[in-house]
């Protein structure tokens, strides 16, 4: 392998890893800070100008906790637990296309970690390993009420996952590639899939809040029937990788929201900018209008959180089986009739 | 429920329309320490010794305020007047060690009314007992309890001024 490609390639991944963590740590603030706004409330400002450095006081708290293992038969599992959760949501992160390539040193470079031809699969395999996650950790904790938690959250992002993949279908199906790429480079301009896939766009947004255990689906780790839910028996930096996998994957979440329906990094007047400022800055601009939309979607997220009440168990088992599938299901026949009719 | 109703979605989108508007609501959180609340005119706050129109402290030690206190937070050792002490204490007989601990101290206000000589305030300092660490730290001894002499100065030329 040349040693271009080697540098090339540790850089992205090293810059797309440092990306994920930062966006990661400051949607933790962001959380605080627009629960507080939408309540009437000022957030965190006491930690730097405005509360920036809060984020820093909060791991830094959590790395001066004791570090706890209770009496279970399963220290490997329990250890074990938040690190597949923390891995899985950072590895995503690797098949999304940030930009399209930039044009430095003589060289195109592909702004993408790995650019595999099953993308989608790859992102829907991992987010089925990070079910496990939050398994493992219910059950090595050697509690009831951790391990009634982790039934149903596992319960609940495997029910959603089918939807999710239903709806994915249907986005497949219209595009003709499952790699996030050609996904990408397919909706220029404002050839975005959301004006071709609403109902698809609808579920999958439904079933992303699903996965990630985000309110109104977050009956594992709800603080008032549960405890803590899975996450009770943690304590320290175990616990803050399960809550910092959490913002991760809500993070991972978003971006493959805008890099599916929204277009990545496609903005209007894209290709008038490749031609008259050239490919760098027209790419640098994608990028920028890439994390405008991930940010979009973290406040959507989160203004979700704020504004809906939390699901019971069977109304959410009966919204995933009853009502998004046979939906999702319509999708895929009504994009199969669409497509053949303007074959 | 219709079909489309059971969806939630409109629902839903009016929730998050009076949501988004509470964002843009002034925010009803005061800054503390940069933004104080205003007290009430009889707020109970931290206890002051007053100082009659010449200066002189009006506790006698008569002890009336540490009988009257539920919680038994006051105590204090009384002392006779010397004659060049005269302009200090109004009449022969002083605190002169007075102590409250504000670890005690309900703030409930009944040593003032119990006062014969107006001599305990609760409602005039407007400050909050600041917090602290230490037990012994918050024995209040004199030396932050009785009024300022600046204070009394201030307020004997208002009387004369008006």
């Amino acid at each position: 392998m040349e040693s271009t490609i080697i540098i090339e390639k540790s850089v992205i991944i090293i810059a797309v890893f440092a990306l994920t963590m930062l966006m990661a740590m400051y949607s933790t603030l962001a959380e605080r800070k627009i629960a507080a706004w939408l309540q009437d409330r000022v957030g965190p400002n006491r930690a730097g100008k405005g509360g920036i450095l809060q984020p820093l006081a909060d791991g830094l708290k959590l790395f001066s906790k004791e570090e706890f293992l209770p009496n279970t038969p399963n220290k490997f599992l329990f250890v074990i637990g938040p690190a597949i959760s923390m891995s899985m949501a950072l590895i995503t992160s690797a098949v999304i296309p940030w930009g399209d390539k930039l044009h430095l040193f003589g060289r195109d470079i592909i702004l993408q970690a790995t650019d595999i031809d099953v993308a989608m699969l790859f992102i829907f395999g991992v987010l089925s390993v990070s079910v496990y996650g939050i398994m493992i950790g219910g059950w090595a904790s050697n509690n009831k009420f951790s391990l009634m938690s982790a039934m149903r959250a596992g319960s609940q992002m495997i029910s959603y996952e089918v939807a999710m993949g239903l709806a994915i279908i249907a986005l497949v199906m219209m595009s003709g590639t499952l790699s996030l790429r050609e996904i990408a480079a397919q909706q220029s301009g404002m050839n975005w899939n959301i004006f071709y896939q609403p109902l698809g766009f609808l579920i999958f947004l439904v079933c992303s809040f699903a996965e990630t255990n985000r309110t109104p689906f977050d009956l594992a780790e709800c603080e008032a029937e549960l405890i803590g839910g899975y996450h009770t028996e943690y304590s320290s930096m175990k616990m803050g990788f399960y809550l910092f996998a959490e913002y991760a994957s809500m993070f991972i979440s978003s971006t493959i929201i805008a890099v599916l329906y929204f277009g990545a990094y496609n903005y209007p007047g894209m290709d008038w900018a490749v031609e008259n400022w050239g490919v760098n800055i027209a790419n640098v601009i994608g990028m920028v209008v890439l994390f405008a939309k991930i940010c979009f979607f973290i406040f959507f997220y989160m203004w979700i959180r704020w504004t809906i009440p939390r699901f019971r168990y069977d109304q959410l088992m009966n919204l995933g089986w009853k009502m998004l599938i046979p939906l999702a299901i319509v999708n895929i026949v009504i994009t199969g009739a669409v497509i053949l009719l303007f074959q | 429920m219709t079909f489309w109703e059971s969806l939630y979605l409109v629902a839903i989108a009016k929730g998050l329309v009076i949501t988004i508007r509470h964002l843009f609501k002034r925010k009803v959180t005061i800054k503390y320490p940069e933004q104080k609340r205003e007290f009430s005119p009889v707020y109970r706050g931290q206890h002051m010794l007053m100082r009659d129109d010449e200066g002189r402290e009006r506790c006698t030690a008569c002890g009336l305020c540490a009988l009257s206190c539920p919680a038994e937070a006051i105590t204090m050792k009384a002392e006779e007047r010397k004659p060049e002490e005269k302009h200090l204490y109004r009449e022969e007989k002083y605190a002169s060690i007075y102590e409250i601990n504000m670890l005690r101290c309900i703030f409930c206000g009944l040593c003032e009314e119990a006062c014969p000589k107006q001599a305990i305030y609760l409602t005039k300092s407007k400050v909050i007992v600041k917090s602290n660490s230490n037990r012994e730290d918050f024995i209040y001894g004199k030396d932050k309890l009785v009024m300022p002499l600046e204070m009394a100065i201030q307020n004997t030329n208002q009387n004369k001024a008006s």
